[in-house]
C-alpha cells in the first residue's frame, strides 16, 4: 500500500535522512547537489531532485504539486516509478519541501515551449510583479493550467525515474563486472538473468548517487509501460474519508487564536473607523482588534466568538469612485468601450472586409457572461506564528513557493525565515493562487501583532464577496457565407484578453477571420477561474457557432464536421461523443440534444448534452456524454474523475453562476443566493477517453468545463427555440417549443 | 457549564449555550474531522449524527444537543471502516474531501434510517454540496450500499472505468 508522508500533511522539511535524489539534476545537476547537501545524507543520497532511494529499497517521490483533488500525488509520482520500474508498494509519495531546490522549473519550460514566447501571468509568482524574470519564475511550485502531468510528468518526473534507473543499473553492472546492457530491472531491483544475480535499488543507492545523473536517459515507449495507463488507487483517498486529512483550516499549533475578518465591501476601499472598538473588547474571549488598511479583524479564542464578534462591529470605510458601480454599468461600459476603444488584433486572416461585402448571408449576436466567485468549499483560511526564529504557516495554497514569498513580504523578511507548512486544499480552481489571493498578506499582519499562532478564517460571506473573480465579459460576433453557403468570414470582438491567448480562437476551417478585443477596466479583482478565459469563450464560441447551423439549416454537428476537414482529431471527439449520445436518433418526449466542442490545455473534447424542462420551466440536464482525447491517458479513472468534476462545475455556472455588483459591492453571499448544482440535478455522465499516438500528453483538469454551457444552451435552442445568449439559465422560464431538427445533413 | 456527549465520550464545556455545536467540535473539543463550509445550513459540511439522525452542526445549538449521543467522522465506527466509508474508497470518490466527511455523514444516516429509499428520494435528501462534484461516484456508492444491504452480499464493481478506445493513429 503506498502511503503518504508520514506526517501526514506536514510536508515542509520533512526530508532529512533520506537516501538517493534524483530529478531536474538530468538538466540542471547543480541542483540535485544542493538538494543532497540540504536534504540528503551519505546513507541516503537524493539521486535526482524527486526521488530518493533509501537502504531499506523504499523510494520516496517528491512532488512539486499541490492535491487539491485532483489525484497529483499519484499520478505524477506513478510516472517516475514506472520508468524507474520501482515497486509501488514500496514507493512513499510526499510534497516536495517548500524550499527554493525544489521549485518546479519544467513547469516553465513546459509553458514556455507549448505557448511559444507567452508565459501565463499566473505562474507569475507575485501579483505586483509586472515583469517575469526567469529567475524569480523558478522559485514556484504552482498547480494549475492542467500542467501537472503534462509538463511536470512527462518533462520531469519521467525523465528522473529514468535516470535514476540507469545510474542504479550502471552501479550493478560496475559491482557485478557485466555489460549494462546484460540487466534488466523490475520491481525495484536488478536482475542479471545471465548468472541469477538479484540486486535491490536500496543496496546500490548510495554508490549510485556518486555518478552524474545523465542528461538525456532514455524513456519508455508506451508498450513498456507498467504503471502508465493503469487506475491505481489514490494515495490520498484514505485519509479523506475517515475525517484524518489535514487541510489548512484544521491546523492546531498549540496556545492559537483565531481571527475574523470584515473586509472593505467595495472593491479598493479603506477603513475609516472602528467606532466600537471598546464594546468589541469586552465581549467574551475577545482579545483584540485588528484595524488594517482594508479591513478588520477580531482576534478571540474561539472562532464563533471572533465571528459574532465582527457582526457586531460598527465600521466605516471611506468613499471610492466605485460606489455607484453596478453590474448595468459595467455592461453598459462594455458597449460603449466596444463601440468606442481601439481593437487590438487577436487573430486577423484573410481579408474579412471585403468576405462581408461579398456575403449573402451576415447573422450578427452579442453574448455576455456575468462574474463568478470560485467557491470552494474549504473558506479562504490562513494560520501564521510569528517567532524569533522565523514564521510558520500552515494554509492549503496552489503554489507553496509563492505564497511563502507573500508571507516574507508581507513580514519583511527573507523567505527562507519562513516555514510554509503544506496542507491539503479544501478546492482550488484558481482561487488559492498567490495571484487570486489576500489572505495570506492578511493573516500575516495579523498574526505579526501577536506572539501566539492566529488563524484567520474567512466567513462563507466574504469568501464570496472578496473573491478574484471570473471576469463579466461581453463578446459580439459577425459571420457571412458566400454564395455556395459556406461560412466565409468570422468576426468576433470581445472584452478583455485573458489566458490563455488561444481562448477566443476557433478550429474550424473559416478563410477570413477577424478576432478582435477592447480593454474595459473595472474595479473588480480578476482572478484565474477553472479554465480561465476558455469557459466564457467556449460558450461564447460554440453558442454562435450553434446559431449559424440552424441559420443554415444544417445539422449542428454536420455543420461543425464539414469545417474540420483538416483536424481529424476534433473530428473524433465530435464523432464519439454524438455516436455515444445517439446523436440524430429519436428521443423520449420532451427531450433534445446539444453539441460543443473545444481544444484547451493540449486536449481536445466535445460534449453532447441531454436536457428536458421540469415543469417550472427550468432547464434539466439529463445526461452528458463526454469525449476527450488527451494524447496518452496516465490514470484513466482519474481523468474520468476529473472530466465528471469539470462537468459539474461547468453545469454549476451555466445555470446558476451569477456575481453581481451593487453600489461597488458584491450581492451574493452565501449558497443560498449563490448556488450550486447538488445530488439530485447530477446527470448521467458518460466518459470516452480517447488517445492519439504521437501527440502530446494534454491536460485534464479544466478542459471539461468549458464547454458545457454551449452544449446545454444548445440543447435548450433544440428543444425550446430560444437562443442563450446570456448566463446563467435560472434567469429564463421555458416553453417547449420543439425545432425542426435534422435540418439538411452535410 | 454545558454536557456533551460526543462519540461515546461525555465531557464538561464552559461555553456559551448558543454556541453552534461545530464550534465546540473544532475550537473546543479539537474534533477538525467535522468541516466549516457556509455557516447557515446550506452545505453539509458540518454535518453529524446525533442520536444517528443527520444534524447541521454550525445552526445547532450547543443547549438544542446535551445529553444526545452525538457522532462525529471520527467516531463514526469503533474500528476500522464503516461499509460506507470503504464504499467511498472502493469508488475513489473524494477529491479534494473536504465536503466528505460531511457527506460520509449524511449517507450513513439517510441508509441506516431510509433503508429502501429509491435512488431519487437518496439524491434529493442528500443536498450537500460538493464543488469537486464527486455526485456522479456517490450515487454509484450509494446505488451498490443500498444493493450490498439489502442482498447481504457485497456487489462491488470497480469504479468507473471510462471507455476507453484504441490509440488511433493521425490520419487525414
Amino acid at each position: 500500500m503506498t502511503s503518504i508522508s508520514r506526517r501526514g500533511f506536514l510536508v515542509g522539511a520533512t526530508v532529512v535522512g533520506g537516501g538517493l535524489l534524483v530529478g531536474y539534476a538530468a538538466t540542471r545537476p547543480s541542483r540535485h547537489q544542493l538538494a543532497n547537501e540540504q536534504f540528503g545524507s551519505p546513507d541516503n543520497p537524493f539521486l535526482t531532485t524527486w526521488l530518493r532511494i533509501d537502504e531499506d529499497n523504499t523510494v520516496t517521490i517528491y512532488v512539486p504539486h499541490s492535491e487539491m483533488g485532483q489525484g497529483v500525488l499519484t499520478s505524477v509520482p506513478m510516472m517516475a516509478a514506472d520508468e524507474l520500474d520501482a515497486d509501488w508498494n514500496r514507493v512513499n509519495v510526499e510534497q516536495a519541501p517548500v524550499d527554493d531546490q525544489f521549485a518546479n522549473g519544467v513547469l516553465v519550460k513546459g509553458f514556455a515551449t507549448s505557448m511559444g514566447v507567452t508565459i501565463p501571468s499566473f505562474l507569475n509568482r507575485m501579483a505586483d510583479y509586472a515583469t517575469l524574470k526567469a529567475a524569480q519564475l523558478m522559485n514556484m511550485q504552482i498547480t494549475g493550467g492542467s500542467s501537472s502531468v503534462r509538463f511536470t510528468g512527462e518533462l520531469g518526473m519521467r525523465t528522473a525515474g529514468a535516470a535514476a534507473r540507469q545510474m542504479l543499473v550502471e552501479t550493478a553492472a560496475a559491482q557485478w563486472d557485466v555489460p549494462a546492457s546484460e540487466l534488466e530491472t523490475a520491481d525495484s531491483f536488478v536482475i542479471h538473468n545471465g548468472s541469477g544475480r538479484r540486486i535491490s535499488y536500496g543496496e546500490l543507492a548510495t554508490t549510485a548517487s556518486q555518478l552524474e545523473p545523465p542528461r538525456n536517459p532514455v524513456l519508455k515507449r508506451p508498450e513498456q509501460f507498467t504503471l502508465m495507463g493503469r487506475s491505481i488507487p489514490r494515495t490520498d483517498i484514505p485519509a479523506k474519508v475517515d475525517g484524518t486529512a489535514q487541510f489548512g483550516i484544521d491546523a492546531r499549533p498549540d496556545n492559537m487564536l483565531y481571527a475574523a475578518v470584515l473586509n472593505a465591501p467595495v472593491f479598493g476601499a479603506t477603513l475609516a473607523s472602528v467606532n466600537n472598538k471598546s464594546e468589541i473588547m469586552q465581549r467574551r474571549g475577545v482579545q483584540a482588534v485588528v484595524e488594517l488598511e482594508d479591513a478588520v479583524a477580531v482576534v478571540a479564542d474561539n472562532y464563533w466568538r471572533a465571528s459574532q464578534a465582527v457582526q457586531a462591529l460598527d465600521a466605516t470605510f471611506n468613499d471610492t469612485e466605485y460606489d455607484q458601480s453596478s453590474s448595468e454599468t459595467i455592461f453598459s461600459n462594455y458597449e460603449t468601450s466596444l463601440d468606442n476603444e481601439e481593437r487590438h488584433d487577436d487573430v486577423v486572416e484573410g481579408d474579412a472586409e471585403s468576405a462581408f461585402t461579398d456575403a449573402t448571408n451576415v447573422i450578427t449576436a452579442s453574448y455576455r457572461v456575468p462574474y463568478l466567485a470560485h467557491a470552494a468549499m474549504e473558506p479562504m483560511n490562513c494560520t501564521v506564528h510569528v517567532t524569533d526564529d522565523g514564521i510558520d504557516v500552515w494554509t492549503g495554497t496552489q503554489d507553496n513557493l509563492g505564497i511563502r514569498g507573500q508571507v516574507a513580504e508581507a513580514a519583511g523578511v527573507e523567505d527562507s525565515q519562513v516555514r510554509l507548512h503544506a496542507c491539503y486544499l479544501g478546492g482550488g480552481f484558481g482561487r488559492r493562487l498567490p495571484t487570486s489571493t489576500n489572505t495570506i498578506t492578511q493573516a500575516t499582519r495579523i498574526a505579526m501583532q501577536f506572539d501566539v499562532p492566529v488563524q484567520t478564517l474567512w466567513s462563507r460571506e466574504e469568501d464570496t464577496r472578496q473573491d478574484y473573480y471570473r471576469p463579466a465579459v461581453t463578446s459580439r460576433f459577425r459571420a457571412g457565407f458566400d454564395d455556395n453557403g459556406n461560412l466565409s468570414v468570422w468576426e468576433n470582438t470581445y472584452i478583455g484578453k485573458n489566458e490563455p491567448a488561444e481562448a477566443a480562437h476557433i478550429a474550424y476551417n473559416v478563410p477570413n477571420k477577424n478576432i478582435r478585443y477592447v480593454e474595459s477596466p473595472t474595479h473588480v479583482p480578476f482572478g484565474a477561474w477553472r479554465s480561465v478565459a476558455h469557459s466564457q469563450h467556449t460558450f461564447f464560441l460554440e453558442s454562435f457557432t450553434d446559431e449559424l447551423a440552424w441559420q443554415q439549416q444544417m445539422d449542428p454537428l454536420a455543420f461543425r464536421l464539414s469545417m474540420l476537414a483538416d483536424k481529424p482529431r476534433h473530428r473524433r471527439v465530435l464523432q464519439e461523443a454524438a455516436n455515444r449520445a445517439g446523436w440524430g436518433q429519436p428521443l423520449p418526449e420532451g427531450r433534445a440534444q446539444g453539441i460543443a466542442l473545444q481544444e484547451c490545455f493540449g486536449s481536445i473534447v466535445a460534449q453532447v448534452a441531454e436536457i428536458s424542462l421540469r415543469d417550472d420551466g427550468s432547464v434539466k440536464v439529463e445526461k452528458v456524454v463526454c469525449a476527450l482525447d488527451c494524447g496518452r491517458v496516465v490514470h484513466p479513472d482519474n481523468a474520468a474523475s476529473q472530466i465528471e468534476s469539470g462537468i459539474i462545475y461547468g453545469l454549476t455556472a451555466a445555470l446558476y453562476g451569477q456575481i453581481s455588483i451593487e453600489a461597488g459591492k458584491v450581492k451574493e453571499s452565501n449558497f443560498h443566493d449563490y448556488e450550486m448544482v447538488r445530488l439530485s440535478e447530477t446527470p448521467e455522465i458518460e466518459t470516452i477517453l480517447l488517445e492519439t499516438s504521437d501527440a502530446p500528453v494534454g491536460g485534464l483538469g479544466e478542459p471539461a468545463t468549458p464547454p458545457i454551457a454551449a452544449a446545454v444552451s444548445n440543447a435548450v435552442f433544440a428543444l425550446t427555440g430560444q437562443r442563450i445568449r446570456e448566463l446563467p439559465l435560472k434567469r429564463y422560464q421555458f416553453l417547449p417549443t420543439p425545432q425542426e431538427s435534422g435540418a439538411e445533413s452535410a | 457549564m454545558i454536557e456533551l456527549t460526543v462519540n461515546g465520550e461525555t465531557r464538561q464545556l464552559d461555553i456559551e449555550s448558543d454556541m453552534p455545536l461545530l464550534w465546540a467540535l473544532r475550537n473546543e473539543l479539537g474534533l477538525t474531522g467535522t468541516k466549516f463550509g457556509c455557516g447557515i445550513a446550506a452545505c453539509g459540511a458540518c454535518t453529524v449524527q446525533v442520536n444517528g439522525n443527520a444534524m447541521r452542526s454550525c445552526v445547532t445549538p450547543v443547549s438544542a444537543v446535551q445529553g444526545q449521543s452525538i457522532t462525529t467522522i471520527e467516531g463514526l465506527s469503533a474500528s476500522g471502516l464503516t461499509d460506507v466509508q470503504q464504499a467511498w474508497i472502493d469508488h475513489q470518490i473524494p477529491q479534494c474531501g473536504y465536503c466528505q466527511s460531511g457527506m460520509i455523514m449524511a449517507v450513513s444516516a439517510h441508509l441506516d434510517t431510509n433503508s429502501n429509499a429509491s435512488a431519487e428520494d437518496t439524491a434529493r435528501a442528500i443536498s450537500n454540496i460538493c464543488r469537486c462534484g464527486t455526485y456522479p461516484r456517490i450515487k454509484r456508492a450509494i446505488a451498490s450500499l443500498q444493493e450490498q444491504r439489502n442482498t447481504g452480499v457485497q456487489q462491488f464493481e470497480p469504479a468507473t472505468t471510462p471507455s476507453q478506445a484504441p490509440a488511433q493513429e493521425e490520419s487525414v
